[in-house]
């Protein structure tokens, strides 16, 4: 019985999860930098984040039927990569439109309203946005094309790491490096980081705040766009509660890396990834959840402000 | 608050004889039970986010735990078997210390990350409800909950006097005092919180509110203000949760005390008026009422009125989370005090209002006493 087990096991064990974790992990942390870097501006926990990206898987596999119809994995391979080249452009622009119209319909106004105003309108727009993916696709999950060969690229090593866990790397860590550039270089990020530092001083220097924010829902949107379509393609099926489920998971990263904290939610997105599928592999699925928060509240009580946020001083 | 005092009474008393109108339903009775069982709800969470101003997101895992506590003493799988009056004390006692044990930890985390612990503990506390199948049952719940309503009385009697005329039982569901006994409970909680907001405490927790570092100068301890404000916060909802099993007779599924529930709390809470009993309630018996009872009396209406392919779009209750959540946008864009405000909280969110007010007394003051103004200055001169 143990022999048995044991061999199962031997195709990878913890080398294998911890693989696979650090995969799903890169997942997170891309949906995590869009509530981390609007939460840095404008200190709004955006619930309405994880249904955005939803909506951007949605909006994804829209796409992979309509080009030419259904583009399935025996399709040629130039359908397939010009299919998913063209996802992973147009369904970002999309779900940034999306979330800078939200941001100037709905959270604008609210710029000098208490914090839970603002947060109670997201909650709002996350309704709003669960019903529409509701109309759009119905209550079932639906498959997404599976485009992307399983075959394992690492045969030999005992481990697995398929084509589709390659695209996930080849997506999510270009995303994140081009992000830290902009963020760090650029004049727009610049600003971006003056603004989270200090928005009153910012636009004492002569930065306009509302394009700074615009900006950031932006950016936000897009990399929740990005990681949609990766989930699509990496999952297979997609329902419109997914934005949920994800969303918290992203959020948790979020927090656990310190929120408002670009490398934080990196971080913390990849100590989720590796934490849940640990925590599958070893406690069994229905735990592993319970395990991630748990380690939330265990990191928060020790470290109040994150793994990575800055211990500011309570200002009197 | 003026307003209020008139109406909250005449609701009561309206909901009070509503079972003895040839109107009422045997259906809609139990809604309302529903209904009183989430204001309770709703009032809990209020005294947390209200009174104290901490932002607690998992409020439903209170809830909940009430509810299994009470399946847990009431239920024939096992042998304690409890009255309904002992369970629904012991309810509110096991919620109220896992609220104190869970928040006394993390009460040194600042603003949005308590919020998120509590987000944290509230899905633990799903979780962990769904997955201990030994104790819970997993996702069929504790059923059946027939609790005596006394202690000593084993068989669910019918409170003979109860049965207020010949059709109670049929047109009633099966513990038709249930009805009374839990807005009873509501108006009883809601009479000790008007009291509890004028005491000492009360006051303390307002002012902790407004100023935590002010409030801890003038003496006040403010973890203990923030761990009593919880213990009965949770105690509340412990014994919201179990009102809530006793009136659907069992613990239900776990996913009824998950993040959503938490979250529609605090819409409920805030779509009121944060800090305000009465609109508080208002604010429950709108929102929920329209999710369980409005939606569905639309959705028949509406399909009586049109049988065109269009039926489904017309389903009201398809659109609900839409409605939902425009509603939320519209109050917050233009009420954000919600809708019986209170009266700190509305001149926090109009200061131009409160500064005119303010103008006009100060104008007033000076018109009315010069001298002492003058004598003032010359003091600190």
């Amino acid at each position: 019985m143990f022999e048995l087990f044991a061999q199962s096991d031997a195709a990878g064990g913890f080398g294998q999860y911890l693989l696979l974790g650090l995969v799903l992990g890169s997942l997170y942390a891309l949906i995590a930098l869009g509530y981390t870097m609007v939460y840095g501006i404008i200190e709004l926990i955006n619930f309405a984040h994880g249904d955005l990206f939803m909506l951007g898987s949605f909006f994804a596999l829209g796409l992979a039927v309509w080009p030419m119809d259904v583009v399935t994995a025996d399709a040629p391979t130039a359908a397939i990569g010009a299919t998913v080249l063209l996802m992973l452009v147009l369904t970002p622009l999309g779900c940034a439109g999306l979330n800078v119209l939200t941001d100037r319909v709905i959270y604008k106004p609210l710029r000098t309203s208490p914090k839970l105003t603002v947060i109670v309108s997201a909650i709002g727009v996350s309704f709003i946005f669960m019903n529409v993916g509701l109309f759009w696709r119905g209550a079932t999950p639906i498959k997404f094309p599976d485009l992307i060969s399983d075959a394992n690229l690492i045969p030999g090593t005992g481990l697995r790491f398929t084509w589709k866990d390659l695209m996930v790397v080849a997506v999510t860590v270009p995303t994140m490096i081009a992000l830290t550039v902009f963020v760090k270089f650029t004049a727009l990020g610049k600003a971006m980081r003056a603004t989270a530092q200090n928005p009153a001083a910012a636009q004492l220097v002569g930065i306009n705040a509302d394009r700074v924010i615009a900006a950031t829902f932006a950016i936000g949107g897009a990399l929740a766009g990005v990681a949609a379509v990766v989930y699509g393609l990496y999952i297979k099926s997609v329902d419109y509660q997914m934005g949920f489920q994800n969303g918290l998971y992203a959020f948790t990263a979020a927090v656990l890396g310190g929120i408002g904290n670009i490398p934080g939610a990196v971080l913390g997105g990849l100590v989720i990834g590796v934490v849940g599928e640990l925590g599958k592999a070893y406690l069994g699925a229905k735990w592993s959840e319970a395990l991630i928060f748990g380690i939330l509240i265990v990191i928060l009580l020790f470290r109040p402000t994150g793994l990575l946020g800055a211990r500011t001083r309570e200002k009197v | 608050m003026s307003v209020a005092r008139y109406w909250v009474p005449a609701l009561f008393a309206a909901l009070a004889a509503y079972p003895f109108l040839p109107v009422a339903e045997a259906n809609r009775g139990e809604q309302f039970t529903i209904l009183f069982v989430y204001a309770i709800l709703a009032l809990a969470l209020n005294v947390v986010i209200g009174y104290t101003g901490l932002l607690h997101l998992g409020i439903a895992a209170f809830f909940g735990i009430g509810a299994y506590t009470v399946g847990v003493l009431t239920v024939p799988f096992f042998p304690l078997q409890q009255s309904f009056l002992v369970a629904a004390l012991a309810a509110a006692a096991v919620s109220a210390a896992v609220g104190v044990m869970t928040t006394a930890p993390i009460l040194r985390l600042r603003g949005d990350y308590f919020a998120l612990v509590t987000l944290g503990f509230g899905l633990i506390a799903l979780y962990a409800i769904r997955n201990l199948d030994a104790i819970t049952e997993g996702t069929k719940g504790l059923n059946p909950i027939e609790a005596g309503p006394l202690p000593g009385v084993k068989e669910n009697v019918d409170l003979g006097g109860a049965r207020l005329n010949a059709e109670w039982g049929t047109r009633w569901y099966k513990y038709p005092y249930l009805y009374f006994v839990i807005l009873g409970a509501l108006g009883g909680v809601t009479l000790l919180l008007r009291n509890l907001e004028r005491s000492r405490l009360g006051r303390a927790w307002v002012a902790l509110r407004e100023d935590e570092l002010a409030s801890s100068c003038m003496g006040l301890n403010p973890a203990r203000l923030k761990l009593a404000a919880v213990a009965l916060g949770a105690g509340l909802a412990g014994l919201a949760g179990a009102f809530y099993a006793m009136a659907l007779r069992t613990t239900g599924n776990p996913a009824a005390f998950d993040f959503t529930l938490s979250m529609t709390m605090v819409c409920c809470v805030i779509l009121g008026g944060l800090g305000n009993r009465s609109g508080v309630i208002l604010g429950t018996f709108i929102l929920i009422g329209f999710d369980r009872i409005a939606t569905n009396l639309l959705d028949n209406y509406l399909q009586e009125q049109f049988d065109s392919g269009a039926k489904t779009y017309l389903k009201v209750s398809g659109w609900r989370l839409i409605i939902f959540g425009t509603a939320l946008i519209v109050m917050m864009r233009f009420r954000p005090e919600g809708l019986l405000p209170e009266s700190r909280h509305q001149r926090e969110l109009h200061p131009e209002a409160s500064e005119a007010e303010g103008e006009a007394a100060a104008r007033e003051e000076a018109a009315a006493g010069d001298p002492g103004t003058e004598g003032g200055e010359q003091k600190s001169t």
